[in-house]
């Protein structure tokens, strides 16, 4: 078996891991930060927000959360483009949009870190 | 890539056309399924930019969270919610097809699989929000 | 008392006249137990001889008699007019294959698949006659018996828009039958099949539409194949990482 023959199993694998995590975590964070804070509806103190996410079981948390479903994102807009007839772009747009997640993941850190 | 074959004399080969995802449903819900990843990371660069505020001070997440209440970004929200809830709707109807769960000789028959994956969607989905809101 | 009368939209394409297919319409009997081989067989019995198309059991099992009805793939034995009334009925060549007349396409790519993914018990030890059989338990039957009732058809490769966009993608049949074969316990040829279905047109190409599944006449489920596939190949391409002086079996 000679593992450089193909890197699809690697990015198939993220975006599986990315996907569950999408799955699960996604629609309360959402729905939460998108919809009930904004509207009023819950009310979090910004004391509160910045204790938490300082704490680094949180930031990995949040490391997980954010910049794994970026490679959820990155396996399934490469598919739409090429299922959108860009076949033969299969290099450049796997170099775009793991290109992109890869950013992401690094802006992530970044931000993370600097808390 | 494509192996190129050369075309048979005679034949007739059909090209499939880019619009070919609107010729059945079940096309169709495919790539909605597909789009909702982008509603998953247009979500996840907007969490990654409020952490960013959190960490500027009470301002900074305040100005953000009065961006976040306009109409727009209601509304916004209100469909990419839709969108995130399809994906963890198929998501777990994929799992169940996909995730083989042995008990010693037997399968788990595969609608069990996908109610277990609610059953911990909705723990976990209260669980944060306990954790956010109720402890302090 | 005339009878009531269906109409059939026939894709008509000679090789040689034509630049293109085009359509012709043939009213044919509309009978309540007829299915729309019967109409086709009709046609060419009583209206014109010329028209081409493939067909043999009648019954659903052989998977000869592939075409488009309406759009969507089906065994055009099991499609009855009356599903269809009052028509009128478009009847094409089985989507994403080259046409070479009429409703006949041409399967050399799907053959040549399918030969590719060694669909026969693999060993590594062929054992004497004289041992007997290879024996199997009802449960070992059961962990691949839904795949192996391919009748290579291939409505599933009609239905793949990934394989109508990527000709070069194995599909639905032929990684369904590779999962049948490394799930039978006779079989010791997993590795032997794995570069063909681990190639990068082959699981890796699939985009999990799931419409092979759906069309399929006999319950297959190709695409559970295809998704387990890739459960399985994304574990040996760790390992094969994670562990690369070891060897699996």
């Amino acid at each position: 078996m000679s593992p450089g023959k193909t890197m699809e199993p690697f990015w198939w694998s993220l975006f599986s891991a990315g996907g569950v995590v999408a799955a699960f975590l996604v629609p309360v964070h959402l729905f939460l930060h998108g919809l009930a804070v904004p509207l009023g509806w819950v009310s979090v103190s910004h004391a509160r927000l910045l204790a938490l996410v300082g704490q680094p079981l949180v930031k990995m948390y949040l490391f997980v959360l954010i910049a794994l479903p970026l490679y959820h994102w990155a396996h399934r807009f490469r598919f739409i483009l090429e299922d959108l007839g860009l076949h033969g772009l299969r290099m450049p747009l796997a170099v775009l949009c793991y290109g992109s997640a890869i950013v992401g993941t690094v802006a992530t850190l970044w931000v993370l870190i600097r808390i | 890539m494509s192996e190129a074959r050369p075309a048979r004399p005679g034949l007739y080969y059909p090209k499939l056309p880019a619009t070919w995802w609107l010729r059945r449903p079940g096309y169709v819900r495919f790539m909605l399924r597909e789009v909702t990843s982008v509603f998953v990371a247009i979500f996840l660069v907007e969490l990654l930019v409020l952490v960013h505020k959190i960490g500027q001070g009470p301002q900074a997440y305040a100005d953000m969270v009065a961006k976040l209440q306009s109409p727009g970004w209601i509304a916004f929200h209100v469909v990419a919610l839709a969108f995130v809830l399809y994906h963890t709707i198929t998501w777990f109807q994929a799992t169940g097809v996909v995730q083989v769960v042995r008990v010693g000789d037997r399968q788990v028959p595969p609608p069990l699989v996908v109610a277990g994956n609610y059953v911990a969607w909705v723990v976990v989905s209260l669980f944060i929000l306990y954790w956010l809101l109720v402890r302090s | 008392m005339t009878e009531e009368t269906i109409t059939l939209e026939v894709t008509r394409y000679r090789p040689g006249h034509d630049r293109e297919p085009r359509t012709e319409s043939f009213s044919v009997p509309y009978r309540k137990d007829w299915v729309v081989l019967d109409a086709l067989n009709h046609i060419k019995d009583r209206v014109d001889g010329s028209l081409t198309y493939r067909w043999s059991c009648r019954m659903g099992v052989c998977g000869s008699c592939g075409m488009m009805v309406n759009g969507v793939p089906k065994l055009t034995c099991s499609a009855f007019l009356r599903d269809y009334h009052p028509g009128p009925i478009r009847v094409e060549p089985l989507a994403n294959f080259p046409v070479i007349r009429d409703l006949v396409v041409a399967l050399d790519d799907f053959m040549e698949k399918l030969r590719r993914v060694k669909p026969w018990l693999i060993r590594e030890t062929e054992r004497p006659v004289s041992e007997g059989e290879y024996r199997q338990t009802p449960a070992q039957l059961d962990a691949y018996k839904q795949f192996s009732m391919c009748i290579n058809c291939m409505l599933c490769y009609a239905a793949c828009p990934v394989y109508g966009l990527e000709p070069a993608f194995l599909g639905p049949a032929a990684i369904a039958l590779a999962y049948r074969y490394n799930l039978d316990s006779r079989d010791e040829g997993y590795r032997v099949r794995e570069p063909i279905v681990s190639d990068s047109v082959g699981v890796w190409e699939c985009t999990f539409v799931g419409e092979c599944s759906v069309v399929c006449p006999k319950g297959v489920d190709p695409a559970a194949a295809i998704q387990r596939s890739k459960v399985a190949g994304a574990k040996d391409w760790a390992m094969s990482v994670l562990m690369p002086w070891g060897g699996r079996k």
